[in-house]
């Protein structure tokens, strides 16, 4: 969706408002409604209005799980990298207000179910972003006391690879999810081996 | 650390005042005096320690460790620090893996409570006497006992093309 802008003078508003306040009243009929409709209003699926709602204001839980967080802290806290712009910046410290849960940091055995009942918590819709290699795949704890790789409790969206991820490349990732939650969501290497249609559904 | 003849005069002590077959050796290695102790003594010679002339009052330190190859596996250390000799010293008793057992020393030594936990929580050696003997850093329900060196690794094998034939791929 393409928005131009072009500055309006004041007369033009007071007119267009006029014009707005008549056709809510209904006013507005024939050529009048035509110009009207075709000037002023979009059309639109609902799903996508809602999508595009939310995919512009997610509420990141604040929540950290190790060296990841810190990083985390300083990509969706900090006015440097100013996750601002993509309407993200407001940390839910509850799961009930929150709709993101970024796992920053490896996932020990113990902490497991307790993020498994804050994602229980957390309402419909929601999202779960793997951030760094121990989050995704258990990294370089190949031992007794960390999960490998939370997608084995966890329905996850978005995997974010490096120890830690730079910046960057989390704002990458939410940019992904972006695009997953308007539905068309990042073919990756599917589309660089051009293997669409190849997915496995279950 | 006492010097190697210091040693030998603690353990002389020990043997006199606790029992003879108590001390199983001496170690004094790096500056690092050891008196290896048999484990159904352990506990008259920490009491002893604690009391003697010149005391070692602090338990710094109370760990565990598995000698794999050697015979017997378990080991536990107890490292004694003494303000008045300004001195350390570390006594290490040796278990077989088959239901280890060994005397508490938390009335002792009260900081012993978490550690003996932690070393029954990664050894599974089992310290009589403990009021509160149970895991203290996995889970309650966890299986095993981790640190041993005959337990699994744990986590998955990293696929590369050298061993991708050794595993069963996600695939499969």
């Amino acid at each position: 969706m393409e928005v131009t802008r072009t500055p309006v003078d004041a007369g033009d508003l007071r007119v267009r408002q006029l014009r707005a306040q008549q056709m809510l009243r209904g006013e507005l009929a024939g050529k009048d409604l035509d110009e009207f409709v075709e000037e002023r209003l979009l059309f639109t699926t609902l799903e996508t209005a809602q999508n595009w709602a939310r995919k512009n204001c997610l509420f990141p839980l604040g929540f950290g799980l190790a060296c990841c967080a810190i990083e985390m802290i300083t990509v969706i806290g900090s006015p440097r990298n100013d996750l601002a712009r993509f309407g993200a910046e407001a940390i839910r410290f509850t799961p009930r207000q929150a709709d993101l849960l970024i796992l920053s940091g490896r996932v020990s055995i113990k902490m497991a179910p307790i993020i498994r009942r804050l994602y229980d918590q957390m309402l419909e819709p929601k999202w779960v972003i793997a951030m760094g290699a121990c989050s995704s795949t258990a990294g370089m704890f190949n031992n007794y006391a960390v999960v490998a790789g939370a997608d084995k409790f966890l329905p996850i969206d978005i995997y974010v690879p490096g120890c830690p991820p730079r910046p960057e490349a989390l704002i990458y990732g939410i940019m992904k999810l972006q695009d997953k939650i308007m539905g068309t969501p990042d073919m990756g290497w599917r589309e660089r081996y051009r293997a669409e249609g190849t997915e496995e559904v279950e | 650390m006492p010097d190697a003849t210091g040693l030998e005069l603690i353990a002389q002590q020990v043997r006199e005042n606790v029992a003879d077959e108590a001390v199983t050796g001496t170690m004094y290695a790096r500056e690092q005096a050891t008196l290896e102790v048999a484990p159904e003594h352990v506990r008259e010679v920490l009491a002893f320690l604690r009391e003697a002339g010149e005391p070692w009052e602090n338990l710094m330190s109370l760990h565990g460790c598995d000698y794999l190859p050697e015979e017997p596996r378990l080991g536990v250390h107890y490292q004694l620090l003494s303000m008045e000799r300004c001195d350390r010293l570390c006594v290490k008793t040796r278990l077989g893996v088959d239901d280890p057992r060994l005397p508490t020393v938390i009335d002792l030594f009260p900081t012993a409570d978490f550690q003996e936990r932690e070393v029954f929580d990664m050894f599974g050696v089992f310290f009589e006497g403990h009021p509160d003997m149970r895991r203290i850093l996995m889970p309650e329900d966890y299986e095993g006992f981790p640190q041993r060196r005959d337990f699994p690794m744990g986590g998955e094998p990293v696929l590369f093309t050298f061993n991708e034939g050794k595993f069963p791929r996600w695939y499969d």
